[in-house]
């Protein structure tokens, strides 16, 4: 008999619940916006950076309304969720994908009920482009060309600028959109000048053991001849710059020191660029909201958007030896890091 | 050296796994002739070598819980990597108080290992009463926790990377004191002299190899199989948590998502390697011992000539199939049958 009762109250506040559903589905002929975010998880705190920043944009006060759902890291997570923005008449979709294919056949539902998905961070991979109204996130090798215009502006400064320069890479995970785009940026800077050699170039996978393996190795091989160590990330930097002071060398800027350079501006990276131990961090920003915020602010007004846009991102130095550089005719800004910056950052 | 003689060094059990491993480090005296350099650097040994026997040391240690696991139960313990994970978020988070990142202790670190070490413990001991209570596949069983233990690990750190930045901390992972020789490898030396000591001295060494033979017979003669293969799976979770906790020193971090991460299957193959067969039985400790050098020497080769990141994979497998179809029983014979066709061509030759 208890069960019963347990079974129809569930039943009751199920049905309430529904209605909630479409009261509010009803509810956004008016003026606020309906977004349906699926995010893929909560395993970083740039993730976490990113989500909140998704929540912030897309608040009540800001005149939207929010149905955020956490994937868990799963696909098919992300699919029901998709399903259910379509039911609930959401007016846009974004969808921050876990893996890169299998999402042609629920975009094109998306597509069909007419409602415009915005997707972030990962591409995904369709046969059809249309199916996706936009793209947002990281330009990759952006951020591996402005490290190493920020490198070869450093060793101009400090005197450097004709000497012969030998360079380490420690590449991501071999495969990831980060890992290309960055090695790309500095194969590229190795190849534009005479005077700087890779020494070597070995997979960290991301991880702040395989980087201390990696330069352990890289060390025996010509340890006294490395100038640069380019890590494409914080945690292989950690690793990097643990086996170098191991090994009896100084990490730092000046001639005789290793320098180390880096990705993503953690705060426990900006921490050890404000310590000296690296030189040069290049960000790789979480916060898409107010980025995805201007794609539907103009698809609200009518207006066509590009298909892809990137986030600003900026360039943390330890020290103002180089505060600018530019790419292709645009200037980049690099900061100075100081305690108070990564105190009043959201990730 | 008389022809009997050398038969019977060649059929020596750890024959094969030895020259495999002294193969692997041959190529580096072609190609990096300073790789068996050994120096003193900064107060500490170093040199390729150096590397080799240090970063194996988390390999060795899961090869013995690997050895014993597959020869008692017949099948492999493929959670390892995951429970190192477990027990590695479970001693920084307890050290940590909950932080994210601390410079000093906020819990006695006796405590947090104890609790790592509990933990790792309590994962080998479910995974043990899967296998040995409920006669499931081994893995199967610890496909679960395979699955599961980092999610664990996740929710023990909230998701986060909890650093330990106190210089104790770094010691099991680095060195201790003015000590030359790296902490990992006399975690790895101690592990494996204190189960050999007891597989030799307790008969738990030939009680576990004749469950493995035939559980049922063993049973028949009084031995507690289940039992037994219930602790292997125990021993085979502390030493995993051994691992994780030396893993996690040498980062002083917990990285709940890549500490351990595939040492499963180097663990597995290491055992292989070693000469030992997967489907249970009979085992060489010292073989699978061998086997984790191996595995660790071909890795540290490959950055010393310094291969391509995105090649390094292909090499491995190719060295690996190599070493794998050596010590198969098929080529074994195809050996041996070229040997006595040999023998007897010699002898007609003789004959004339």
């Amino acid at each position: 008999m208890k069960k019963k009762m347990v079974t129809a109250l569930l039943a009751v506040s199920m049905l309430a619940g529904l209605s909630a559903v479409n009261v509010m589905a009803a509810d956004d002929g008016g003026d606020t916006i309906t977004v349906g975010f699926s995010q893929v998880g909560a395993e970083s705190d740039w993730r976490t950076a990113n989500t909140e920043s998704m929540k912030s944009t897309f608040s009540e006060e800001n005149g939207y309304e929010l149905i955020f759902d956490d994937a868990q890291q799963k696909q098919e997570n992300q699919l029901t969720a998709i399903r259910n923005f379509i039911q609930q008449e959401v007016d846009y979709i974004v969808l921050a994908p876990v893996t890169e294919t299998g999402w042609d056949t629920v975009l094109q539902e998306a597509k069909d009920a007419g409602i415009p998905v915005i997707i972030v961070d990962r591409m995904v991979d369709v046969s059809d482009d249309s199916l996706y109204t936009a793209w947002v996130g990281s330009n990759f090798k952006l951020e591996g060309q402005k490290a190493m215009a920020w490198l070869d502006a450093y060793l101009e400064a400090k005197g450097r600028g004709d000497e012969e320069i030998n360079l380490v890479d420690i590449q991501g995970t071999i495969g990831a959109s980060a890992q290309i785009g960055r090695t790309e940026g500095f194969d590229e800077a190795v190849e534009a000048h005479d005077n700087w050699t890779t020494l070597a170039q070995q997979s960290g996978e991301f991880t702040q053991a395989k980087g201390q393996e990696v330069m352990e190795s890289i060390l025996k091989q010509s340890g006294d001849d490395i100038d640069v160590v380019y890590c494409e990330n914080d945690n292989e930097a950690f690793g990097a710059i643990d086996a170098i002071k191991a090994a009896g060398y100084e990490v730092g800027g000046e001639e005789g020191q290793i320098l180390v350079m880096s990705f993503d501006t953690t705060n426990a990276g900006l921490t050890q660029t404000l310590s000296g131990e690296i030189t040069c961090d290049t960000e790789c920003n979480p916060l898409h909201g107010p980025r995805v915020e201007e794609i539907i602010q103009k698809l609200e007004a009518g207006e066509d958007v590009d298909k892809q846009a990137y986030v600003d991102e900026v360039a943390f130095a330890a020290d103002d030896t180089v505060t600018k550089v530019t790419i292709d005719g645009t200037d980049y800004d690099i900061t100075p890091i100081t305690q108070e910056i990564i105190d009043g950052r959201a990730y | 050296m008389s022809n009997s003689k050398l038969k019977k060094i060649t059929s020596a059990r750890l024959f094969l796994p030895i020259v495999c491993l002294i193969a692997v480090l041959l190529i580096n005296v072609i190609k990096t002739p300073d790789f068996f350099n050994i120096t003193i650097r900064n107060g500490v040994l170093y040199g390729y070598v150096i590397d080799v026997i240090n970063r194996a040391s988390e390999l060795v240690i899961l090869a013995v819980g690997m050895t014993l696991v597959t020869a008692a139960s017949g099948g492999q313990d493929i959670s390892v990597g995951a429970v190192m994970a477990v027990a590695a978020a479970v001693c920084c988070q307890i050290l940590s108080g909950g932080a994210s990142s601390v410079t000093a202790y906020q819990n006695s670190l006796v405590l947090a290992v104890i609790a790592a070490l509990l933990a790792s413990a309590l994962c080998g001991a479910f995974n043990g009463l899967l296998v040995a209570k409920l006669n499931i596949q081994p893995m199967v069983a610890t496909l679960i926790l395979y699955t599961a233990g980092r999610g664990i690990a996740q929710l023990v750190t909230n998701g986060q990377i909890t650093y330990i930045r106190v210089e104790s901390f770094q010691m099991a992972g680095g060195y201790i004191g003015k000590s030359p020789v790296p902490t990992p490898v006399l975690f790895a030396i101690v592990t494996v002299v204190i189960v050999a000591i007891i597989l030799k001295k307790t008969a738990l060494g030939l009680y576990i190899e004749s469950v493995g033979i035939n559980g049922k017979a063993a049973r028949l003669v009084g031995l507690n199989s289940t039992m037994i293969k219930f602790l292997t799976y125990v021993i085979c979770g502390v030493l995993a948590g051994i691992a994780g906790l030396v893993a996690s020193s040498r980062i002083y971090s917990a990285d709940a998502n890549n500490i351990g991460l595939n040492l499963e299957m180097d663990a597995i193959l290491a055992v292989a390697l070693g000469g030992n067969f997967l489907g249970g039985g009979k085992f060489s400790l010292i073989g699978s011992v061998i086997g984790a050098y191996t595995i660790q020497a071909l890795t540290t080769t490959l950055y010393a000539m310094n291969v391509k990141a995105d090649q390094l994979p292909v090499y491995k497998a190719i060295v690996v199939i190599i070493i794998v179809t050596l010590q198969s029983d098929v080529f074994k014979k195809f050996v041996e049958s070229h040997r006595s066709k040999k023998v007897s061509v010699a002898a007609e030759g003789g004959q004339k």
